[in-house]
């Protein structure tokens, strides 16, 4: 492309959220520019041929917040989306045990009933209170956060008027959000649930992808995070993209140059031009510069405000907030290429089980001891393992009979104590193969292919601190007025014309589009 | 996969149409044969027999069991005694209905309750929260089968196999056998006809079903599926969850909660001066009782035949009547006002083939819901929305005296 093209706007990075942004400039009619430094749009969420006819998920590999309004602003399904719904959720037990959870209420109760009938209505009830709270803080996915911190009467109005929403809430509502806020997962579980196989199933969702086991306070706002999406007003349902989650970002890259912006892959911006304080464009990482007076880093905090501007130049609260943010990346991927599904005792020629989640973590007490090994600085000898095998779904994801199955994987601490992720990567592979086939004999017999994705391969491949998977935890000291940090949660930075768009801006990670979405409503309005 | 119930490897051959539902997890019939007024007639002329076993049933023993009952049921308990059965609700404490049931009292401090919902973690919490450990709450739902034998000839069929069938008073429960097996038998229903239910263990569910279905042979015994059994239910009034209300434990805001005085039940409450009972839900029943505070009243609406017909034939078309049971909401509008003033909605609606009109239960404001007040009713003809007029009408629309009375009274009806 021409350096002598002139744009309105440059947005760095094209994950997810890069693209809804750029989109959404785009069609307001800015010349926008999109620059990743990959030779492929996506960032987390990209699917990779790595073999011939194995479709990786490398990264991310579901989708369930992705917010509404997106899909019809940028006219996703013209572009191809397609998000298959999860039909099953699938956890093994030990000796042979397993609980599978499908779209049925009565059929969901007799599972769960097998294991505790108490458990079957404690489920629909903590179900049905969960729902509720999240339809009453959906509308807040989908606004910008009011600053906590300023004085002007529109932050403070604002900050009063959310006061009053929350309080005029149901009572049994507002008292689960609060639960959420200040309770751990096992805190809040152990008034609904007693069977250990459900409680566990339950309280994954709210480690993933965080520091924190099931007793930790920070899982029970992790496990609402989880819960705030929707599969077609179902709310808390995942889906599978089609060609998984790297089918996405191709759609939110037909829809970017639909509206005829500029995508320029396999370069990277290697810093943020700024005179006076006001941005006026980037330096790529081929010495050349591009020119705009709108810039917006779709990386995460650290990159945003330490890499790609002066630190020196970021006021103090916000580089102290910038450096206490926590990345702490404890996740890991390991993507296994199959030549068949795997097969459970008891539920052999059963690959309808694999048409969703399949959470290997069987116990509280498992789930717990992970975490020990992740405190005491190593991988967890026997890891959570959120598996999915798209394939079964989805026949375009491998060769006909043959499987790829995707494996996240916790705790794996981004830091070591005592060894560095080069040298424990495979060992991480065979200790998750060896948690599958203990599961699922005969899993190891299954495997062409395997590929490991340590949180220092994220932070390389990807560029996400610490191999964070949301750009930053999800805890409530870092979510709504407080992501990135109080005062900057409002998608600007100190410098006029530089915005941030990622997730670690409101709402957060996960593949919500929110932040691109948002920070482009809030730099259409400056522009004014 | 869906379950079976314990009468699945009887009725499955029975059903002609090949046509299988959900129902709480289980797979049930929704019509036997094509001609479901076919079915539903055998309620009415002969004997019907329903598999109601996917309800969830609970057996509580132990000496505090009254105590609980007389705290988490609405109506009062101690009117049940032993060797009686009452229909119930059960509410929260904001006075709304979180189910009904019957309860069997089958033997000093043992009870049975059928739920169209689960309900053992919650009778469970109750126990735990009012101290009563004097109690075992049991979830028998898969150990038993229950068999409806309703219709006029109901009584013929079971007096052929059962001692003690000819004195059953209505919602009167015995211990018996049938065909050498235990089982309870109960005057009840949910037909609004004379009726019985069986309830056996589901080791012995084919021997009594053989049983029953032999000794009805001559009184032309025909299984009915869940259609016909709701066309009846329609006609008696009898009010079903989720159609013409919800669980307030699961709703998500008071509009879609009823309570029990709104659904109708204010005579469940009959004595409630003499009740010293403090059972949940009381307070704010008595104040909705004493301010006349509901929010609307569940009624009955006979639409105006002529009416009725005349709209279809206005369109030309004959008008709609056969097997057009229907459960979607149509909304009544207020009569004098400006066309559509939206006043409240009908759930059920049934042209009944017995009474030969089209009958619908309908929520209607206080001023509207007396006897004898016209409403407009809302109908589609050719995918058009129009409206009828209707009547109030008290529930049920159908009450035969063979329902209640000694069976030897009306032997001859």
């Amino acid at each position: 492309m021409s350096n002598s093209k002139t744009f309105d706007a440059i947005v760095i990075g094209a994950g997810h959220n890069g693209l809804v942004n750029a989109a959404y400039l785009a069609k307001a009619g800015l010349k926008t520019l999109l620059v990743e430094k990959r030779s492929l749009v996506g960032g987390a969420a990209i699917t990779e041929e790595l073999i011939p006819g194995f479709r990786f998920t490398t990264f991310s590999y579901a989708v369930s917040l992705l917010r509404p309004q997106i899909v019809q602003d940028l006219n996703l399904v013209d572009h191809g989306l397609m998000i298959l719904p999860l039909s099953r959720t699938f956890q093994p037990g030990f000796d042979g045990e397993y609980l599978l959870l499908g779209a049925n209420k009565d059929e969901n109760y007799h599972e769960i009933a097998r294991h505790s009938r108490a458990d079957a209505e404690g489920y629909r009830e903590l179900s049905n209170l969960i729902e509720r709270v999240c339809f009453a803080l959906q509308p807040l996915m989908d606004q910008i956060p009011p600053n906590s911190v300023s004085d002007a009467p529109d932050e403070i109005a604002a900050m009063e008027s959310l006061r009053d929403y929350i309080a005029g809430l149901d009572e049994p509502v507002r008292e689960m959000i609060e639960k959420f806020y200040q309770c751990s997962a096992v805190e809040i579980l152990d008034e609904y649930i007693e069977s250990e196989l459900v409680k566990s199933m339950i309280a994954s969702s709210g480690i993933i992808g965080s520091k924190c086991s099931p007793s930790c306070k920070e899982s029970g706002i992790v496990w609402l995070f989880h819960k705030m999406g929707e599969y077609d007003g179902s709310l808390g349902d995942w889906g599978f993209h089609k060609d998984g989650n790297g089918g996405l970002t191709q759609v939110l890259a037909r829809s970017f140059e639909s509206f005829g912006g500029t995508l320029q892959t396999g370069v990277g911006v290697e810093k943020v031009i700024y005179e006076n304080n006001v941005a006026i464009g980037v330096r790529l990482d081929d010495g050349s510069t591009q020119h705009a007076k709108i810039v917006v880093s779709a990386l995460d905090p650290r990159q945003t405000f330490s890499r790609l501007v002066d630190f020196d130049d970021m006021p103090a609260d916000l580089a102290q907030a910038v450096n206490q943010f926590k990345f702490q990346g404890t996740a890991s991927k390991v993507n296994f290429a199959l030549s068949d599904v795997p097969t459970f005792p008891g539920l052999e020629n059963r690959s309808d089980i694999y048409m969703g989640f399949t959470n290997i973590g069987p116990s509280m007490d498992y789930l717990e001891r992970a975490f020990e090994d992740c405190q005491a600085g190593r991988f967890s000898r026997r890891p959570f393992l959120d598996c999915c095998v798209q394939s079964t779904l989805d026949p375009d994801m491998s060769p006909p009979g043959k499987h790829i199955m995707s494996c996240f994987v916790m705790y794996t601490p981004y830091h070591l104590a005592e060894s560095d992720w080069d040298t424990q990567r495979e060992p991480l592979g065979d200790t998750v193969q060896e948690t599958i086939e203990e599961f699922f004999p005969g899993f190891s017999q299954l495997v062409l292919h395997r590929e490991v994705v340590t949180p220092l391969d994220i932070e390389r491949v990807v560029g996400l601190s610490e191999g964070n998977i949301f750009a930053g935890e999800l805890f409530s000291s870092q979510l709504f007025t407080n992501r990135p940090a109080p005062g900057w949660n409002q998608y600007r930075t100190p410098i006029e014309g530089y915005y941030q768009c990622g997730s670690g801006t409101h709402p957060g990670g996960c593949i919500s589009g929110g932040p691109g979405w948002l920070a482009a409503k809030q730099i259409l309005n400056d522009q004014l | 996969m869906p379950r079976y119930t314990p009468f699945h490897d009887q009725l499955a051959p029975l059903n002609e149409t090949q046509i299988w539902k959900n129902w709480a997890g289980y797979l049930v019939v929704p019509n036997y044969q094509y001609c479901i007024t076919n079915e539903y007639y055998s309620i009415r002329n002969s004997v019907s027999l329903f598999d109601t076993s996917p309800l969830f049933k609970y057996r509580f023993s132990g000496q505090d069991v009254g105590k609980l009952f007389e705290f988490a049921l609405a109506r009062d308990i101690r009117s049940c005694e032993t060797g009686q059965a009452q229909y119930t609700v059960f509410c929260d404490a904001a006075g709304f209905v979180v189910q009904d049931g019957v309860v069997l009292h089958t033997a000093e401090n043992e009870f049975y309750l059928t739920t169209a919902e689960p309900a053992y973690r919650y009778f469970h919490q109750i126990a735990r929260r009012q101290n009563l450990t004097q109690l075992a709450i049991d979830d028998v739902s898969e150990q038993f089968g229950i068999l409806a034998i309703q219709g006029p000839h109901s009584h013929h069929v079971l007096n052929q196999l059962c001692d003690g069938t000819t004195e059953l008073n209505y919602f009167d429960v015995t211990k018996t056998t049938i065909a050498e097996k235990n089982v309870f038998l109960s005057r009840t229903g949910f037909t609004g006809d004379l009726g019985y239910e069986v309830w056996c263990t589901a080791n012995d569910a084919a021997e009594v079903f053989h049983a029953i279905f032999n000794a009805g042979k001559n009184f032309n015994v025909t299984p009915i599926g869940s259609t016909a059994l709701k066309m009846a239910r329609v006609e008696a009034g009898l009010l079903l969850m989720d159609v013409d209300f919800n669980s307030a434990r699961y709703a998500w805001v008071d509009q879609q909660r009823e309570t029990p005085i709104e659904l109708g039940f204010r005579w469940m409450f009959r004595n409630l001066e003499n009740d010293d009972r403090q059972f949940l839900g009381r307070e704010q029943i008595e104040i909705e009782i004493s301010n006349r505070s509901s929010r609307w009243k569940t009624v009955g609406l006979a639409i105006d035949v002529a009416d009725y017909e005349q709209r279809f034939v206005d369109a030309g078309i004959p008008p709609s009547k056969y097997e057009n049971y229907c459960e979607s909401t149509r909304s009544v509008y207020r009569v004098g006002e400006p066309d559509w003033i939206y006043a409240g909605h009908a759930n059920s609606f049934l042209y009944s083939s017995l009474l030969k009109r089209p009958i619908a239960i309908a929520k209607l404001p206080l001023d509207l819901a007396k006897i004898g007040t016209t409403v407009h009713l809302e109908i589609q003809v050719i995918h058009k929305p129009t409206t009828v007029k209707a009547t109030v009408q008290p529930l049920p629309f159908f009450n035969p005296p063979r329902k209640t009375s000694n069976v030897l009274e009306v032997e001859h009806v």
